[in-house]
């Protein structure tokens, strides 16, 4: 059932947990380091390794990380507050307990508004916040053979204790009710607004490709008008921001699909799949693990004074709605055009990019245009394409100076999609200059009038817009390398005809 | 060198090492000697490490030529429980599950022992992770109690006790959960002590109950127990629940001597009715002795310590089943089933069936039990509650009197195989230990006499408020002090037994 046809019939309610990596130096409980691509298993100790006899030792960043990332949600910050023990056996747990807070968090109750665009011009949504606590990260682990890709069924499986110990923050949000058909663009915007506070917080590095902020979708439906709500599900490995919207509609269409066969919707945990765009069964409720929490014995109570919290509290960064309007204002966006960067994912692309030089009007074409089609046509995030605001900036400056055209420059964003270096460069490599000499475009000139002569006796005739054939030709010819203005005088000087 | 080396104190070997009388070589190889001979009977030891103490004690021998200053306890040998780790030599916590594994790195407590000259000369004997009450429950071997070979050392580190009573080490390391150190000293007619938890950083302590567990000495006197005890003992970042704040001396505390002015309150709820007869006596006594020494003596009531046993039978093996957890044959340790057709679920439970004992695997399943949704409140946040209250008792209890006395344990040492089938029964020896390891105060066991109708020894337990340990010192030292000669030395000679 496509959603409109199931938001006809049912209410979502849904939910997000997002995981978000510190980054802080070393990890939570050890002094290990915590830098991204090290060799396996070389940034590891007793206490990470969860060696017989090892104690952890909080880190006091990473604490107060999680408050100000608290703070910044409009959140309480608990005045007492411990780390759980969360229970259960699996191999990239190094203790097979994962230290974590129960019910005990360090922050409760905040609130992030998210601006969407509706039927009914722009609305703000206000997604709550459950609680936002503090744990560590798991090992990594990688199975090898097998068709699932999952531990069972491989033929064997490695694993990478470097992650196993990172701080990692959750951020759990309530139930949010009342989006309608806009579930998925509400999640979406969550998402994105959290990552961008987060950023300014200068937390974590946010980089969903490479896992440091990861998210979970909670869904259910219920008929509308109903007063009770439907089985949950839980959408896991959501790592991309269009796949946050895309996991939230998939799911609607698969429950509703369900509910409207005479089905019921299984509580369960479900995995997402990037390239599909769809998710598969996992865990069911039964099957469930009970976690048995209880609090962490080797560790002591965490008490936010409030002399503490105020300390934190001073220096937050704004809020980004706050900055992006400054940043609008800044660079002569309408609201309608800013909204749409946001909603991209593209205000820190596009600052860095007018930080490197380029104006901000040049900076949003590129990114929400040519790159947003190509991460479109990819199916990722705009940050996900790889590509540095620095070299659409010097990209830009090329075309200002007319050593490239557009249709050139497209060509150096596909190089610099494939990383074959900076734009000078691949105009090197892939010999993309712009022929704007006489001698060299005359042949060329010369054989496409020589082509049309139809077109040549419009143009003599005064008709100057049948010219585009000719023009056609000519870039074809010259592979798009031509300088279209230039051509365009010299095929009228051919013709003897005033421009 | 006529006199033999291992009949003398920590505190005297130490002096004679630093007046150049003797050498730490000599002490360190006397000790090795006695062990081959008389170890067989015994079965302290699991790992003997004499390449690396005698390499040690050579180093000491070469400061006290250069006169460089010594530690208190610069060349003294030290029985190390197996709880322990020590950087590459096998920690095996007397389970089977960890047979082989040698740590990468040392614990806070054998860091502390080798920055102050202290010669580690192997590991002893224990309960399998600590749990038990006669080391009868280590996967390797059955230590004997030197008073009677029949009988056990008392547990769990009835390895260390055992290694202290036969003169094979002046000191020892011991760790007391619910009373391990403390029951094990009481029956082998030593000093043991459970230091104010927090005092004595578990880092490197193979953990069974993180909220409970101490590491602390078990020596002959009480001089060398305070010795030790200063030793190991300081703040240590590694342990979150390490306490940043010294203690008063303890070694002046345990040169006082004097009870003069101090109030000492006798627990009601510990002893009398269903206690040995022989122990009951001998505390008795002691109360009469610590009178004559000028303490004023007075009963205290600690209303909820009747409810320590079960508190400390849901508190400890929730703790323990999270703790032991990690031992899934992933990492270290043994690994079972590996074939390569069995799943990673199969293995960890192969390995886990096959490397536990019963008595840790019934405490990890009633662990996991307690801990379960549905039942945590009723039993683990239950328990939690009356610990609370507990500790409450203590701390009314110290604003009354100085300290707290009661016998160390119900009984003196059984018969091996006597409770092995009897957890209870078991259990039960830890009933006067407990209360003080759940308020998380300090207590030492120091031996008062012999039971009549057995003639095994008996200990008197002296619990102080938390970091006022150098009372349980003073109070120890002078009981010792009245008796005048220490109870080890009745000990028939052991060569003559064997
Ligand atoms: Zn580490």
């Amino acid at each position: 059932m496509k959603i409109l046809e199931a938001m006809e019939k049912f209410d979502p309610i849904i939910g997000l947990e997002t995981h978000v990596e510190l980054s802080t130096n070393s990890k939570m409980f050890c002094g290990c380091s915590t830098e991204f691509g090290a060799e396996p298993n070389t940034q590891v100790c007793p206490t990470c390794l969860g060696l017989p006899g090892s104690l952890p030792v909080p880190n006091k960043t990473a604490i107060e990380s999680t408050f100000r990332i608290g703070l910044a949600l409009n959140c309480q910050i608990t005045e007492f507050s411990r780390f759980s023990r969360k229970n259960y056996f699996y191999p990239d747990m190094p203790k097979d307990f994962q230290t974590s807070q129960y019910d005990e968090p360090f922050c409760v109750n905040g609130y992030l508004d998210v601006l969407v665009p509706t039927d009914e011009g722009d609305k703000t949504f206000r997604v709550e916040i459950e609680r936002v606590h503090l744990e560590e990260d798991t090992g990594k682990l990688t199975h090898s053979g097998g068709v699932t890709g999952r531990i069972h069924g491989a033929d064997y499986s490695l694993v990478d204790y470097n992650r196993a110990g990172i701080a990692l923050v959750e951020i759990v949000t309530k139930p949010v009710l009342g989006t309608g058909k806009y579930a998925g663009i509400v999640a979406r915007a969550y998402v994105t607004e959290l990552r961008d506070l987060l950023r300014s917080l200068a937390v974590s590095d946010v980089r969903m490709e490479e896992g440091s902020l990861r998210c979970d979708v909670n869904l259910s439906l219920h008929p509308k008008g109903a007063s009770e709500w439907g089985k949950r599900t839980e959408t896991k490995n959501v790592n991309s921001l269009r796949s946050v919207e895309k996991a939230v509609n998939s799911e609607i269409e698969r429950q509703a699909d369900v509910l409207t066969e005479g089905g019921k919707v299984t509580q369960e945990t479900r995995h997402f799949h990037e390239d599909s765009g769809t998710s598969s069964s996992g865990r069911s409720k039964e099957e469930a693990e009970d976690y048995r929490y209880f609090p962490e014995p080797d560790l002591v109570p965490v008490i936010a004074t409030s002399a503490w919290v105020n300390e934190l509290k001073t220096d937050l960064p704004q809020a980004p709605s706050v900055e992006r309007k400054r940043l609008a204002q800044e660079w002569g966006f309408s609201d309608e055009e800013m909204r749409d960067v946001v909603s991209m994912g593209a205000t820190d692309l596009i600052a860095q990019t007018v930080a490197a030089g380029a104006t901000a009007q040049a900076a949003r074409k590129w990114w929400l245009g040519e790159l947003a089609r190509k991460a479109t046509e990819a199916e990722k995030d705009l940050s996900s394409l790889g590509i540095e605001p620095k070299h659409i900036s010097e990209l830009e400056q090329l075309v200002v100076e007319g050593k490239l055209t557009d249709k050139l420059a497209r060509q150096v964003l596909d190089g610099l999609i494939n990383k074959e270096g900076t734009p000078s460069e691949i105009v090197q490599k892939r010999n993309l200059v712009v022929m704007s000499d006489d001698s060299s475009l005359l042949p060329a000139i010369r054989a496409a009038i020589e082509a049309n002569p139809e077109v040549v006796a419009k143009v003599k005739t005064g008709k100057l817009q049948a010219l585009g054939p000719i023009l056609g030709a000519v870039m074809k010819e010259t592979q798009g390398k031509a300088d279209a203005g230039k051509v365009r005088s010299l095929v009228l000087k051919e013709l003897a005809v005033e421009g | 060198m006529s006199e033999d080396l291992t009949t003398f104190s920590a505190q005297q070997l130490a002096a004679k090492i630093k007046n150049k009388d003797v050498t730490a070589s000599e002490v360190t190889q006397a000790h090795f000697d006695r062990i081959e001979k008389l170890d067989k009977k015994i079965e302290s030891f699991l790992y003997l490490d004499k390449a690396a103490a005698l390499e040690q004690a050579k180093r000491v021998d070469k400061k006290v030529a250069k006169n460089e200053t010594l530690s208190p306890l610069a060349g003294v040998p030290l029985a190390l429980k197996d709880v322990m780790t020590q950087r590459g030599v096998p920690t095996t916590c007397g389970s089977k599950i960890l047979e082989n594994w040698r740590p990468p790195y040392d614990s806070t407590v054998v860091k502390r022992l080798k920055e102050n000259d202290v010669i580690i000369l192997g590991k002893v004997n224990m309960d399998e992770f600590a749990m038990g009450s006669s080391t009868e429950n280590s996967a390797y071997q059955k230590t004997k109690n030197p008073w009677d070979l029949s009988r056990i050392p008392g547990g769990s580190s009835g390895g260390s006790s055992a290694a202290v009573a036969s003169f094979f080490a002046p000191l020892a390391i011991g760790t007391d959960t619910g009373g391990s150190i403390r029951q094990p000293a009481a029956v082998c007619g030593i000093v043991g002590t459970k230091p104010t938890y927090g005092t004595v950083s578990r880092y490197g302590l193979i953990a069974f109950a993180s909220s409970l567990d101490q590491a602390g000495p078990i020596t002959r006197s009480v001089m060398d127990a305070a010795l030790l005890n200063e030793v190991i003992a300081g703040y240590d970042p590694l342990d979150s629940t390490s306490i940043n704040q010294s203690t008063a001396s303890l070694v002046a505390a345990a040169n006082t001597k004097d009870l003069k002015g101090m109030k000492i309150g006798v627990i009601k709820e510990l002893g009398g009715e269903g206690w040995q007869e022989g122990v009951v006596a001998n505390f008795n006594q002691s109360i009469e002795t610590l009178k004559q020494l000028g303490a004023e003596v007075v009963e205290i009531s600690l209303p909820h310590s009747l409810y320590a046993l079960a508190v400390y039978y849901l508190i400890a093996p929730s703790e323990a089943s999270s703790n032991l957890a990690r031992f899934d044959g992933m990492r270290y340790g043994l690994r079972v089933g590996d074939n390569g057709e069995k799943d990673v679920e199969a293995v960890m439970n192969l390995t886990r069936a096959q490397g536990f004992g019963p008595e840790v695997k019934r405490r990890i399943i009633l662990g996991t039990y307690a801990l379960s949704t549905g039942y945590y409140d009723a039993y683990y946040g239950q328990a939690q509650k009356v610990r609370g209250l507990i500790a409450e008792d203590f701390k009314a209890a110290f604003e009354k009197v100085d300290v707290l006395v009661s016998p160390t344990s119900p009984t003196t040492a059984w018969k091996l195989g006597e409770r092995v089938d009897n957890p209870l029964a078991m259990y039960l020896a830890d009933l006067a230990t407990l209360p003080p390891s759940l308020a998380g105060v300090p207590a030492i066991s120091v031996p008062i006499g012999l039971a009549k109708e057995d003639q095994m020894p008996v200990g008197l337990q002296i619990i102080a408020p938390a970091m006022q340990d150098h009372k349980n010192y003073q109070v120890a030292s002078a009981i010792e002090a009245a008796q005048g000669g220490l109870l080890i030395d009745q000990i028939k000679d052991l060569a003559s037994l064997v």
